[in-house]
């Protein structure tokens, strides 16, 4: 049919007064590791429960492979739900947790052992089949969860921060086991997290989320390498933000005025104007020169040892901190406390942001 | 998990092992003084010999256990046959018991579902309405209910006033009056428990249930319902076993027709006409029947446990 799995239509989802979710438009393409990313409370988790039929939607429409689903429960839809807490059913074992959507989808006890054991081997489980989810440790518990939710072979598999619970050691493993998982179920994935590392290494698309608005869809490389806005810019990674005044905005490159007076062309976002605006530039991106070749001129305000690297902060004439990441190798020379210096960069390192 | 726990408690002895034992004198005080003595008094009167005013004669006698099994004819040299009255009385006890129960149940559990359910304040304000009724006494509310059900009390009143019926619903002195009372008298002994328990109950089990195509039903059988067990197998109990020593409700509202186990031992020690050690018999077998069902149940769960 379509390409697009779930289609979420301009949907808003109010709480009384309280608007959770905001005219919020998606598609999310089948077969695709798609993220929800955004900070603590942004509505990601709302957002989840709209498609898995816990909330009903205040306006608007999602459609699942073309099928509107807004009038189906919970139980009618094909998608299953790995929860953050993982919701094991605690008085069932193992392959109980396993084998109960497969028998409430009307299959027979032997067919649904069957897959059951394919999960659980999935999943590397097979050992622990007979124990109690209280027996398990977290990591494998969050391996029943998936095994659960993965069971039914469900169109779409919603995920809500089902890694926040283990350590950080264990995270990383699990990531690529995840992300390993959905390419060879061909599943899509719907994936939440406040994590922006997660989000990055994981996903093929991501949704950057605040205030219940999707702010940016994007890859992960367009996500970080050329932000949207300025909320973008700041939860993506680290950046500088340098307050310009943009003279024109023409066939996506802004011409603007940094502080200190040079005029400089880079790309802009989609939708910036002229006026006051916002330079994103990332640290690793600025160079440190002497003072007469850099656009920007500035007196070193700290040093910052990192390990692998060390971060300078330097403060320009006439304007906001700007950090600079530099290699901490025998080689790189790093300008001390006080000492003028001219900083430069890239005409596509830069972006104009809409603000 | 039983394991971890005796073996927790067993350290915490050895390390304030004369705190420990100090720390235990109360219970064995009240288990000895309010239990065992009590408990022991009446099996022992309950194989004495009957003293024609009440109280007894200490001598040896098996003839109360005699009296409620069998029936010995008038000069007690006949064969002797079952004697099927107070293994009647007995059965009316338990079906009237277990009817309570049921009913609780029924009522208890929606409305203990819909208590744990509501947010913050409103649960303290549901659950504070539910025991006001209570704080009167049982026999108080036992005699208003009389009054209220009775063929010229209120409910007939208002029901015949407002044209529902034409002439009184005969209510008061039948089975289904003292199946009132103990319902309830009983009711939030059944609620209580079960709030506790579902009040534990995390709602997302629910939402996994249905994500899992299961429909409220099922979700009901197979997930809700293990996990509230305990409450409502305390709930039964609680309710079950007063209800079947009650005496109150089947002397007040169920009239002499509707005798049960707890009217027959209150006769026992009342007046004149009363036989104590027949009393101290019919408790005891009383006491033998709701400790063999509560064995059965801790078995049961000593079993689960273990699983
Ligand atoms: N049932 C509800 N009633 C009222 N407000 C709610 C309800 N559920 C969520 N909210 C509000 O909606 C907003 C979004 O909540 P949501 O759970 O979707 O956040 P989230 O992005 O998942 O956050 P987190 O990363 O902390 O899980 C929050 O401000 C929250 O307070
Ligand atoms: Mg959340």
């Amino acid at each position: 049919m379509t390409d697009i799995a779930v289609d979420i239509i301009d949907l808003t989802k109010c709480y009384g007064d309280f608007v959770a979710l905001k005219n919020v438009s998606l598609g999310i393409q089948d077969n695709e590791f798609f993220t929800l990313l955004g900070p603590s409370g942004c509505g990601k988790t709302t957002l989840l429960r709209t498609i898995a039929g816990f909330e009903d939607v205040s306006q608007g429409a999602i459609r699942l492979y073309g099928e509107d689903i807004a009038g189906l429960p919970p139980n009618k839809r094909p998608v299953n739900t790995v929860f953050q807490q993982y919701a094991l059913f605690p008085h069932m074992n193992v392959t109980q947790n396993v084998m109960f959507g497969l028998l409430r989808l009307g299959q027979g006890d032997a067919t649904a052992r069957k897959r059951v054991t394919e999960v659980l081997e999935l999943v590397q489980l097979t050992r622990f089949a007979d124990r109690l989810p209280s027996q398990l440790s977290g990591g494998q518990q969050q391996r029943v969860a998936l095994a659960r939710a993965l069971a039914p072979n469900p169109k779409v598999l919603l995920l809500d921060e089902p890694l926040s619970a283990l350590d950080l050691k264990l995270r990383q493993a699990v990531r690529l086991e995840l992300k390993q998982i959905q390419q060879d179920t061909g599943i899509t994935f719907i994936f939440v997290t406040h994590d922006q590392e997660e989000a990055l290494t994981m996903s093929d698309r991501i949704a950057v989320i605040n205030d219940g608005q999707v702010q940016q869809v994007g890859t992960p490389r367009e996500i970080y390498e050329a932000p949207q806005n300025k909320f973008v810019a700041n939860f993506i990674g680290e950046t500088n933000l340098i307050g310009v005044t943009v003279v024109d905005v023409s066939g996506g490159n802004a011409t603007c005025t940094l502080p200190g007076g040079a005029q400089f062309t880079c790309p802009a976002a989609m939708g910036a104007t002229a006026g006051p605006g916002h330079l994103s530039i990332r640290p690793e991106r600025v160079a440190i020169t002497a003072p007469e070749t850099g656009v920007l001129q500035g007196v070193v305000a700290r040093q910052v040892y990192l390990g692998t690297d060390m971060h300078i902060d330097i403060t320009p004439t006439g304007g906001e901190t700007i950090t600079v990441r530099l290699q901490n190798s025998e080689t790189t020379h790093i300008p001390g406390n006080g000492e003028l210096v001219g900083l430069n960069f890239e005409a596509g390192s830069a972006r104009l942001l809409v603000d | 998990m039983a394991g971890g726990v005796v073996e927790k408690s067993t350290s915490n002895t050895s390390t304030y092992a004369g705190l420990g034992v100090f720390m235990m004198l109360p219970a064995w005080a009240i288990i000895g003084f309010f239990l065992v003595l009590p408990v022991a008094t009446m099996l022992i009167y309950s194989f004495l010999t009957k003293e024609f005013r009440g109280g007894v004669i200490w001598e040896f006698s098996l003839a109360a256990y005699d009296q409620f099994f069998f029936d010995r004819g008038l000069f007690g040299d006949d064969p002797a046959r079952i004697e099927w009255t107070y293994i009647l009385i007995f059965w009316r006890s338990i079906w009237q018991a277990g009817m309570a129960t049921f009913f609780c149940l029924l009522v208890g559990f929606p409305t203990a579902w819909f208590i744990a359910t509501r947010t913050g304040a409103n649960k303290s304000v549901w659950l504070f309405l539910i025991t006001i009724p209570y704080w009167v006494n049982l026999l108080i509310r036992t005699i208003s209910m009389k009054f209220l059900i009775r063929d010229t009390g209120p409910l007939n009143e208002w029901l015949m006033a407002s044209g529902l019926i034409s002439d009184p619903i005969h209510i008061i002195n039948t089975n289904f009056a003292v199946q009132l009372g103990l319902f309830y008298s009983y009711l939030p002994f059944m609620v209580l428990p079960i709030y506790a328990s579902v009040e534990r109950y995390n709602l997302a089990f629910s939402e996994a249930a249905a994500d899992l195509y299961a429909t409220q039903w099922t979700t009901l059988r197979l997930v809700i319902l293990p996990a509230v067990k305990p409450g409502i197998i305390a709930g039964c109990i609680l309710v079950f076993v007063p209800s079947m020593g009650a005496f109150l409700a089947p002397d007040l509202l169920g009239g002499a027709k509707n005798f049960m186990i707890g009217s027959l031992i209150e006769e026992q020690f009342k007046g004149n006409a009363g036989n104590w050690p027949f009393g101290a018999a019919v408790s005891m077998i009383l006491l033998s029947m709701v400790l063999i069902v509560l064995t059965f149940y801790a078995r049961q769960q000593g079993k689960e446990g273990a699983h």
